[in-house]
This record gives C-alpha cells, sequence and structure tokens, in this order.
C-alpha cells in the first residue's frame, strides 16, 4: 500500500477558464462562469456557496462526472478536459474519492465489502482487503467489519463511506455536504475524521452550504452564480 | 474488473428479491420444461415405434386382401372395409407364394378368431392365430417354454396352442403349461408352448401377449376359419423387396384371376410414420418455445425494474469508477443466473416428469434437447438482458447519483 501523499505544494487538480452552459432552446444557462482554480497537494478546501450557485456542477467538473462546456482540466498531471466515459471512469477509480451526504452504502452488503467496492474496478486487481480491514479499524470500526449499513448509526456510515473513499488512496478527496444527514455529534467526529486526514497530508475539498463547516478548511472558496467571489486562505 | 465479484453482487441482488427473482424464473423454468417433455414424449414415441416395427420382423411384406391403395395411388377407404369381410385370400395363395421361388423365402397365412380360452384356474380371451410354423421366423416370436407350432401340428390338424404370456400367468398361475390342456371356445387344446412376451400392446397396438397360435389348419376346422386376413411374406435381402413385391403381384394375379389385394411395405409405413412423428416432435418444440420467448421476456421486464430501483447503486458505482462495460456486465449476469437456474430447475423437472409419465407413455428425454434446452435458456438471460443492462450502462452518474 502506498503511504498518504507527502505535504509538497504540487498543483493537484487544476481548473483554468472552466465554463458549463445548458442549452435550453432559445437562451443559454450560465452554470459556470469562468472558473480558474488549482487545488495543491494536502490542502483541505471549502467550497462553499447557496444552492444553485453552481458548486455542485463545479464538483461534477473537479470529480470527473461532468464535463464542462470550455476550459481545461488536469488532474494529478492528467489532462483531464476531454475525456470519453471509460477514461473518466478509469481516473476517477485511480485518483478520486468521494463521500456523499447520502452514503450512498450498498444495502445487504457488509462494511467491508462496501469499502471493497471502488477495487473492483482497479486496472491492477490486487486483493486490498487487509488495508480496507485497517481504514475501518483506524475510523473506530474494527468491530463492525461484517455488519450491514442498516445495523449501523448514521456517524458509522458515513465512516465506512470515507474509508471506501480513501481504499484506492486518490490523490483527491471530495466531501459533498459530509456532515448534511448527521446529528451534531456524529458531524463532529466526521469533521475531526476530516480533519486528521488532511493533517496526514491528505488532500481534502468540502462541498458545503454551511458557513460553519467551512472554517475547518485552511482555504475557503466562495462561489456565486458561478463565479469565484472569493478564495480565501486562513491565516497560521 | 473481477467477474467473480460481480457475479457475487448478482447473486446478493437477486438474493433480495427472492419471490420476484422465483416467479420470473418460473416463466423459463415452464418454457424449458415443456420443451424437454414435448421432445421426450414426440422422441418415445418413434423410438417405440421403430422397436414396435423391429420387433414384428424385418424384411417383410404383408398381402391383405382388397384393394386398399386404389389404382390412383391414394387410400381406398372402402376397399379396406371391406377387405376382410370379402376376404378372397387363402391357404392356397400362401403355398403357391411359398412355391414360387428367390427371393420370396417364406410366405405365412394368418387367420383370425376371438376366442376364449379357459381353465378350472381362470379365463382370458384373446385372438386365436390359425398359422403356419413359419410365424415364428417372420414375426420373431420364439416360443419362450415348450415349442412352437411344427409341419407335423399342422398336417395332423392337431389340437395344439401356443399361448401368449399373459393367457399362461392367467390360466396357468404358477405352473409350466407345457403340456396342460386348456380350451378354446370350449375346444380341448393341448399347451405346447409359451411365446415370450413382448412389451408391445401395453400402448395401443393389438394385444400379442393375448395371442394364442393354433396351426392354421386346426382353425378351419375348429372354427371354420376360412379367410385369411394377411399373409406375410419374407424377402430374401432388404434389397430385393421390390422383386419380391413383383413376384408376390405376378403369382396371386395368376392364382386369384384378380387383382383383390395390397401388398405392403412394412420399411415404407415406418418411414411415414417416422416422418410424421418428426414433424409432430418439432412442431411441439416450437409451441413450448414460444412459452420460453414469454419467459424471456418477464426477464426482460424484471431487469427493467431493477435497472430503475438501482439507479442509485448504478450512479454510485459509476462515481466509484466502473466503466458502462462493467454495469452491463454485472445486470447481464444478473439475468443470465435468473434464466440459467431457471433453466437447471426446468430440465430437472423435465427429466424428473418423462421418469414420471414412463409407466404409462414412452417418454425418452434426449441429451440434444436437455443440451439445447440449456443453452436456449441461457441465451434467452442474456438477450434479453441487453436492452436493460445497455440501459443501465447508459446512466450518467450524476443524474443517477441525484435519483430518489
Amino acid at each position: 500500500m502506498s503511504t498518504p501523499k507527502s505535504k509538497k505544494s504540487q498543483a493537484v487538480l487544476s481548473l483554468s477558464h472552466v465554463s458549463k452552459v445548458y442549452n435550453l432552446g432559445e437562451e443559454d444557462l450560465i452554470v459556470l462562469g469562468d472558473i480558474s482554480v488549482t487545488i495543491t497537494s494536502g490542502e483541505l478546501v471549502a467550497i462553499v456557496g447557496p444552492s444553485g450557485s453552481g458548486k455542485s456542477t463545479l464538483m461534477h467538473i473537479m470529480g470527473l462526472l461532468d464535463q464542462q462546456t470550455s476550459g481545461t482540466v488536469t488532474l494529478a498531471g492528467h489532462d483531464a478536459s476531454s475525456l470519453t466515459e471509460v477514461e473518466a471512469s478509469k481516473l476517477r477509480n485511480k485518483y478520486i474519492g468521494f463521500i456523499f451526504q447520502q452514503f450512498n452504502l450498498l444495502s445487504r452488503t457488509s462494511a467491508l465489502e462496501n469499502v471493497l467496492l471502488p477495487t473492483l474496478y482497479n486496472e491492477d486487481g490486487g486483493d486490498k482487503s487487509v488495508y480496507a480491514k485497517k481504514l475501518l479499524t483506524d475510523l473506530g470500526l474494527g468491530e463492525r467489519l461484517k455488519n450491514y449499513p442498516n445495523q449501523l448509526s448514521g456517524g458509522q456510515q458515513q465512516r465506512v463511506a470515507i474509508a471506501r473513499a480513501l481504499i484506492n488512496d486518490p490523490a483527491v478527496i471530495f466531501a459533498d455536504e459530509p456532515t448534511g444527514n448527521l446529528d451534531s455529534k456524529s458531524g463532529h467526529e466526521v469533521v475531526e475524521i476530516l480533519k486528521k486526514l488532511n493533517a496526514e497530508g491528505r488532500t481534502i475539498v468540502i462541498v458545503t452550504h454551511d458557513l460553519e463547516l467551512a472554517k475547518m478548511a485552511n482555504r475557503t472558496i466562495k462561489i456565486f452564480d458561478g463565479n469565484i467571489v472569493s478564495d480565501t486562505q486562513k491565516k497560521i | 474488473m473481477k467477474i467473480s465479484i460481480l457475479a457475487k453482487s448478482s447473486f446478493i441482488s437477486i438474493s433480495r428479491n427472492k419471490t420476484r427473482s422465483f416467479l420470473t424464473m418460473l416463466g423459463v423454468v415452464i418454457g424449458v420444461l415443456s420443451v424437454i417433455l414435448l421432445t421426450a414424449i414426440g422422441n418415445g414415441l418413434t423410438v417405440f415405434v421403430e422397436q414396435q416395427f423391429k420387433e414384428l420382423g424385418s424384411n417383410l411384406l404383408i398381402v391383405t386382401p382388397g384393394e386398399i391403395v386404389n389404382s390412383d395411388g391414394g387410400f381406398d377407404q372402402q376397399g379396406a372395409a371391406l377387405s376382410f369381410a370379402t376376404s378372397k385370400l387363402s391357404e392356397d395363395d400362401s403355398k403357391a407364394l411359398g412355391r414360387a421361388g428367390y427371393p420370396i423365402t417364406l410366405a405365412v397365412p394368418l387367420t383370425g378368431n376371438n376366442g376364449e380360452a379357459r381353465t378350472s384356474e381362470g379365463k382370458r380371451s384373446g385372438m386365436v392365430v390359425g398359422t403356419t410354423p413359419g410365424y415364428s421366423e417372420v414375426r420373431n416370436t420364439k416360443a419362450a417354454k415348450g415349442r412352437f407350432l411344427t409341419e407335423g401340428d399342422l398336417a395332423g390338424n392337431r389340437k395344439v396352442a401356443v399361448i401368449g404370456s399373459k393367457i399362461a400367468d392367467k390360466l396357468f398361475p404358477g405352473v409350466n403349461p407345457v403340456g396342460k390342456l386348456m380350451t378354446i371356445n370350449k375346444l380341448r387344446f393341448e399347451v405346447v408352448g409359451v411365446a415370450e412376451a413382448k412389451a408391445a400392446g401395453s400402448f395401443g397396438g393389438p394385444d400379442i401377449d393375448s395371442f394364442m397360435y393354433v396351426p392354421i389348419t386346426t382353425a378351419k376346422i375348429a372354427f371354420g376359419a376360412e379367410k385369411v386376413m394377411q399373409i406375410m411374406v419374407q424377402s430374401a435381402t432388404k434389397e430385393s423387396l421390390p422383386r419380391t413385391r413383383a413376384l408376390i403381384e405376378s403369382t396371386l394375379i395368376k392364382h386369384l384371376d384378380s387383382k383383390d389385394f395390397s401388398v405392403t411395405d412394412q420399411s415404407e409405413i415406418l418411414k411415414t410414420i417416422q416422418t410424421i412423428l418428426g414433424v409432430l416432435t418439432t412442431g411441439l418444440a416450437g409451441i413450448a418455445a414460444i412459452s420460453l420467448v414469454v419467459g424471456g421476456i418477464g426477464i426482460m421486464n424484471i431487469m427493467l425494474v431493477a435497472v430503475s430501483e438501482r439507479t442509485k447503486e448504478i450512479g454510485l458505482r459509476k462515481a466509484l469508477g466502473a466503466t458502462p462495460n462493467n454495469i452491463m456486465i454485472q445486470f447481464l449476469i444478473e439475468s443470465a443466473v435468473i434464466s440459467t437456474v431457471g433453466g437447471l430447475i426446468g430440465i430437472l423437472l423435465g427429466v424428473l416428469g418423462s421418469l414420471a409419465i414412463r409407466p404409462f407413455f414412452p417418454a425418452t428425454p434426449a441429451m440434444s434437447s436437455i443440451l439445447l434446452a440449456f443453452a436456449v435458456s441461457l441465451a434467452t438471460g442474456i438477450i434479453f438482458g441487453v436492452y436493460p443492462a445497455q440501459k443501465a450502462a447508459k446512466l450518467s452518474p450524476i443524474e443517477a447519483l441525484r435519483y430518489e
């Protein structure tokens, strides 16, 4: 298993003049205007904005789930501007981890198997179950490996989802409203985990409308009406 | 990508909806079951008929009274109906054929009356066949106990009988009937032999095991059996059958002064029956195959439901790196598993069903139809699974993840 990335200031993901326009017949709907942003290795970034601001679309483009209308995307040294679906799948699998608001665990599938789900689609088909057990154990779920999602609390489910995001040692982890479905205690635990992972060198991008949550990040990018309105670095 | 793990997730989703999967399988089960059962019945019938004909002896031409086949080559119903009543064939004609020479090797006349056999132990009705010793050879009927009729029996008009196994069982339970006395229509006969049992007769056809064979001369005197219902003529070889037929016709026309008789060839009849049964079997299998198609549509239907139910799962898998092909294979495995398991259950039930009806009906499940049914059920799952699987593969991950 590779070790977490070291804290080098190296561009992991960069977007240059990215726009997203939906053609609605008569008029165009501009979801993203002109976005240029670079995420460097080891950063903990929060992308904030009200709903409808375009932050989700931005995350989808950053996460290679969607394609921009114009501009370029570079991920871990790969030009990801115009990919086929298969190429995008492979890059996602290798370089990107997702944490969702809804957890999105497979039911009737154990915590361990849920964590191993991305490895199904790895090109080098090695067995990562030892690593998966370690990740779950580190997240305090060592006793819950065989449990199904419906036997776990919300906080536990989100920790399984975090382990799943880590299994392929991605270059960037996207967390889309990771605490949105959790009570404040569990939400706090998840925040602490994300901080700890960042401290270990992981690059994390949190997408949220919750300004309180955004405070945990070292860098906050505010989006409004499809454009970046501020990009601030926390003073250390 | 690991197919075995994808297969595992297919099994998980199948077991998650047990009732639904089972009902979907049922369509395939019924389809395969009916294909196997119906072809088994068809094959069984063919085998049975062939066996019947073989037991009746080969290289045989049968001369029957009346012109069953008319001059146009068509079947003359009236001729057939009147044939026995107005039979002009006699034992003499048979003798004439016997003397006609190569390629006729044997001519055996047959008279027939219904008779009731009786001993102090019981009674049983059956056909009293007046014939000559040659019957044993042309009809491939041997004496299991004692002997068959001899020329001596014929010459002496002896009241002797060779009885079928069913008569022997009924009238002489537990004893060897050879040398014992019995009555046929109240006339005393000595049993000189018991004919070996022929399974034939259990399914249609004459009940050969209830026959009583007596010398044709005795039958004539004792029962007034003048009319010969058929003369069986054995040909030297299969190849000489046409020449034998010509010789029969020329001899009989000379002897009878008319063409008031018909000559039929067993192998021709067999061929016709085989053709009919073949067409019938194929037709039945075709009808059964329709239910397999209906089963396939059932699979397609349920897979479409599964795809829309699991839109979110598909979106998640795609987000985590599944390619469209990965998704497609996962769903194809699922539909193939449903149809293959259904197919295997259908095969099992089909074979068991064939065995179950065997005592009443000669069903023989053919290996070829079993393999075909398996292949077709697998193909059904894949073919009818393609459309839903493609639909799943084409889903956009964002749309799918957003789906509630």
